[in-house]
């Protein structure tokens, strides 16, 4: 995802797509086209209780990026300081090469303007200092942005801490 | 110019604290108030949402006068002062001939209930009812019945439990911002959480343990637990002793109400219910039983929930941390006053008190007249009982698709000579109306302030974010201009927002600049918890818990009634009714967002069952109650117990103007029968046998 990613926390999402709803908004998408989706699995049966699952799809931003390379008017490009992969939209022709290209068919099509459209990790916000609106949104904190690095810095972490203080108590 | 402006949302009635980004009178985005930790920044679908209704052409865009057939769509667009001289003009004329008392007005409750009771009062009408009495008029009673309180002046300490019970309370498709995350919170640090219903919802596949009980289950089930807690001394001995009234009585009562005698009527084995009641207890006193709401709806309703707070009160759990706490207000925190209100002017006296619904007087003595019990309005006009009822103030709320028996309330609604409505949408009663006078949205809009009491009470203001896209009012202008043309003017002194937030702060050393800052005052920065040996201020006769209740013996009900076997339709399903995270009861199912996520509302039946009846998940099948008859899609699942039936509550709009939610799914009260509980007021939703048959 460029240098950044989401993450999604299967314990405290409840699938209530704030995330895309607040994505078409803000984002002026049309109602069709999902930029940021939520995939959610279940509620069903597991053990004999009802269990569900989910996981938040944006554009992973690809290091090398199928939807880049397949565009015919270089309409896609890479931002040099941090790797987020958007569409400039007057140089897109409408040819959907990306929305094929690309293995997961994340760019998205907007039928109003005829042209692709993609998810950009909201990079103007990226640039004011604020979170992609999906994640900004969510009203439970399930979906985590930033740069891997510090994210997995504070998942060990708080996994650790927690095994920490339970050796401590038992010590 | 980009600006921020701190506000309280009004997708639902939570109101929750939010903050509202605005670039050149566009909303760009609405997050959590962060200066409310509790939101944790974000805000639910409906809030992320309300952009798309906010510049919505399908709202009411002006005043409207009808000029076709009620429903027809046709209207004359007029300007504010002819809406309002002709609902001035058409109400003095009802009022010559039946009194201003054959007026009802009705309202989702909401921070202008203070004006709406004062032009009520001010016109000489009794007749006014909530939202709330709807779906939580016997939750209120209960707990007025037990601690003195109503369920609106209590609040689970969810963030600090460690076992939460809910009976259908759907925390996680409710989507209440704080409580949800306290809950999370909570369940993250070891917490369990006891999901009860006879369908899967997503709470239920949150939950530690989930128990899919058969409909109508819950007070046996209940009564059962508090067998065991007894029998086993499980309880909270020394809070029991202390703080409860009659709790001889409920030891004689429960007797017979063991495990495997409420094997049948819950479906849950008696082993099962034995194990829950020996873990909740271990749990104690930071244990929540969640009191509403949703789920469960029967006339029995009021001893249902009376079961739950004896079950809080077994635990120790009320003002408990970790469990159920009494809100506390602007005397707690060491004010001296509280928000002045308009209501407490002196208003003529009424010259006839009857209100039409009974409520607080002979037919419903314990119900709460603060909110009325509006399962009555049909009643009332139908049989002009006790008088006629010839107009409705149907003020934000909709009795045509809220209220059950939807042909019934239709009857009545055509009944009545004027029905006023001030509605964001065109909602069903709306569409019906002979005028609206359409209400600005709440991100166009200030309001009176809230007080928002709790474990640590503020003071809460909604102000517009942005200017009326449309040509509409807030309601506090709108009840002016009624009332000034009705001659009683006086009673609304105030001409802006800002006249009324310093009303309301005229005997308070808080000003209005106090709240620019974060939306919000904060009048105690540590959580106000009463000591729970000595301290409990009980609002009850006694000043305790009342097991046996002073306000319901006193009016000859009995606390501790014998337990009533469920009733059986062979062939048939208990219908329930319910919501989801994407809709606020029947308001949002227009809105262009939420209406593409959840645009239908099919029925939910048991594979089982379903499979008996040779119907596959997506067939056509015909649904009937003694009330109506409707076809409607089938979702055939194993998330349902097989005596139920369920679906979503707020579908089947047939308003020509909302084009989206239009003919879209069926309403729930178009099947609900007029069952109800006659001591708390509610009407009995799921309490209705519907069949079911193939196309």
């Amino acid at each position: 995802m460029g240098d950044y990613i989401i993450t999604t926390n299967q314990d405290r999402c409840i699938a209530c797509h704030a995330c895309e709803i607040a994505c078409q908004s803000e984002n002026k998408v049309p109602l069709e086209a999902t930029l940021g989706k939520i995939v959610v699995l279940g509620p069903k049966m597991v053990n004999g209780a009802p269990r569900m699952t989910s996981a938040f799809i944006p554009c992973f931003h690809c290091e090398n990026a199928w939807c880049m390379e397949a565009c015919p008017t270089e309409a896609i490009r890479r931002r040099e300081k941090d790797g987020l992969v958007y569409i400039v939209d007057s140089l897109c022709v409408g040819c959907k090469a990306c929305i094929m290209a690309c293995p997961w068919h994340i760019p998205q099509w907007n039928a109003e303007s005829g042209k692709a459209i993609k998810c950009d990790l909201c990079m103007n916000r990226i640039d004011e200092g604020k979170q992609p609106a999906c994640v900004a949104v969510c009203p439970t904190n399930a979906l985590q942005f930033g740069r891997p690095e510090t994210i997995s810095n504070t998942t060990r972490e708080r996994y650790a801490y927690g095994l920490l203080e339970k050796n401590l108590k038992a010590a | 110019m980009k600006k921020v402006v701190n506000t309280l949302c009004f997708m639902c009635s939570v109101r929750c604290p939010i903050q509202v980004t605005v670039e050149n009178e566009q909303v760009v985005s609405i997050r959590g108030n962060p200066h409310v930790p509790a939101m944790n920044g974000g805000v639910c679908p409906k809030a992320a949402a309300a952009v798309a209704t906010l510049n919505d052409t399908q709202r009411v865009q002006s005043p409207l006068i009808r000029t076709g057939e009620r429903g027809s769509g046709q209207w004359k667009r007029v300007s504010w002062k002819e809406a309002l001289d002709y609902t001035a003009d058409r109400l003095k004329d009802i009022f010559d001939k039946h009194g201003a008392k054959s007026s009802v007005y009705c309202e989702r409750a909401n921070l202008i209930s203070d004006i709406s009771k004062s032009f009520m009062k001010a016109i000489g009408s009794p007749n006014h009812f909530t939202h709330d009495t709807v779906c939580k008029g016997s939750i209120n009673t209960a707990c007025r019945s037990i601690i003195g309180y109503t369920d609106g002046q209590i609040n689970a300490d969810w963030g600090n439990a460690k076992h939460v019970i809910l009976y259908g309370r759907n925390v996680f498709e409710t989507v209440e911002v704080k409580a949800m995350n306290g809950l999370i919170s909570a369940m993250e640090k070891g917490a369990k959480v006891t999901y009860i219903d006879p369908r899967v919802s997503i709470t239920a596949a949150k939950a530690t343990d989930y128990k899919m009980i058969r409909p109508g289950g819950d007070l046996a089930l209940n009564y059962a637990l508090i067998n065991t807690i007894i029998q086993e001394k499980l309880y909270d001995i020394p809070y029991v002793d202390r703080w409860v009234e009659g709790f001889q009585e409920l030891c004689s009562f429960i007797d017979p109400y063991t495990p495997k005698w409420a094997e049948p009527e819950t479906a849950i084995p008696a082993a099962e219910i034995t194990k829950l009641a020996r873990e909740v207890s271990k749990s104690k006193p930071n244990v929540v039983f969640h009191y509403g709401y949703r789920g469960s709806h029967h006339p029995w309703e009021v001893y249902f929930r009376r079961s739950i707070m004896i079950l809080n009160a077994l635990m120790g759990s009320i003002e408990s941390p970790g469990g159920v706490f009494i809100k506390k207000g602007l005397k707690d925190a060491g004010y001296k006053a509280g928000l002045k209100t308009y209501g407490s002017q002196k208003f003529p006296e009424m010259e006839d008190k009857r209100r039409f619904d009974g409520c607080g007087q002979e037919l419903f003595p314990i119900a709460d007249p603060a909110h009325g019990v509006g399962f009555m309005f049909p009643h009332a006009v139908l049989n002009e009982d006790p008088y006629p009822i010839k107009v409705v103030f149907a003020f934000r709320y909709d009795p045509l698709m809220s209220n059950p028996d939807y042909n019934t309330n239709l009857k009545a609604l055509q009944k009545l000579d004027l029905i006023v409505s001030s509605d964001i949408n065109f909602g069903s009663t709306t569409a019906l109306a002979d005028v609206i006078l359409p209400e600005s949205f709440f991100l166009e809009r200030s309001d009176p302030l809230q007080m928002g009491s709790s474990l640590k009470p503020a003071i809460n203001r909604r102000i517009a974010c942005v200017r009326p896209r449309f040509d509409t009012k807030p309601m506090w202008w709108i009840v002016k201009q009624l009332a000034e043309r009705l001659g009683v003017g006086q009673y609304f002194p105030y001409e802006t927002a800002e006249d009324i937030w310093n009303y309301q702060l005229a005997d308070l050393d808080i000003k209005i600049e106090d709240f620019d800052a974060t939306g919000f005052v904060s009048l105690s920065d540590k959580a106000i918890w009463w000591d729970r040996n000595d301290g409990i201020n009980f609002k009850t006769p006694s000043g305790k818990i009342e097991f046996v209740s002073n306000l319901m013996e006193s009016h000859e009900i009995p606390s501790l009634p014998p337990y009533e076997p469920l009733d059986f339709e062979p062939g048939a399903f208990r219908l329930m009714g319910g919501r989801c995270m994407f809709h606020t009861n029947v308001a949002t199912q227009n809105n262009l967002y939420l209406n593409h996520i959840a645009p239908d509302n099919p029925l939910w039946i048991n594979t089982k069952r379903a499979k008996d009846l040779g119907i596959a998940n997506n067939d056509a099948i015909e649904v009937e109650s003694n009330a109506g008859k409707a076809v409607m899609r089938a979702y055939v699942t194993d998330m349902i117990h097989p005596e139920a039936a369920f679906m979503l509550h707020g579908y089947g709009h047939k308003e020509v103007e909302s084009k989206r939610s239009y003919g879209k799914g069926v309403p729930d009260s178009l099947f609900e029968e007029r069952h109800y509980d006659k001591i708390g007021g509610s009407p009995a939703m799921d309490h209705t046998w519907v069949r079911v048959k193939k196309v």
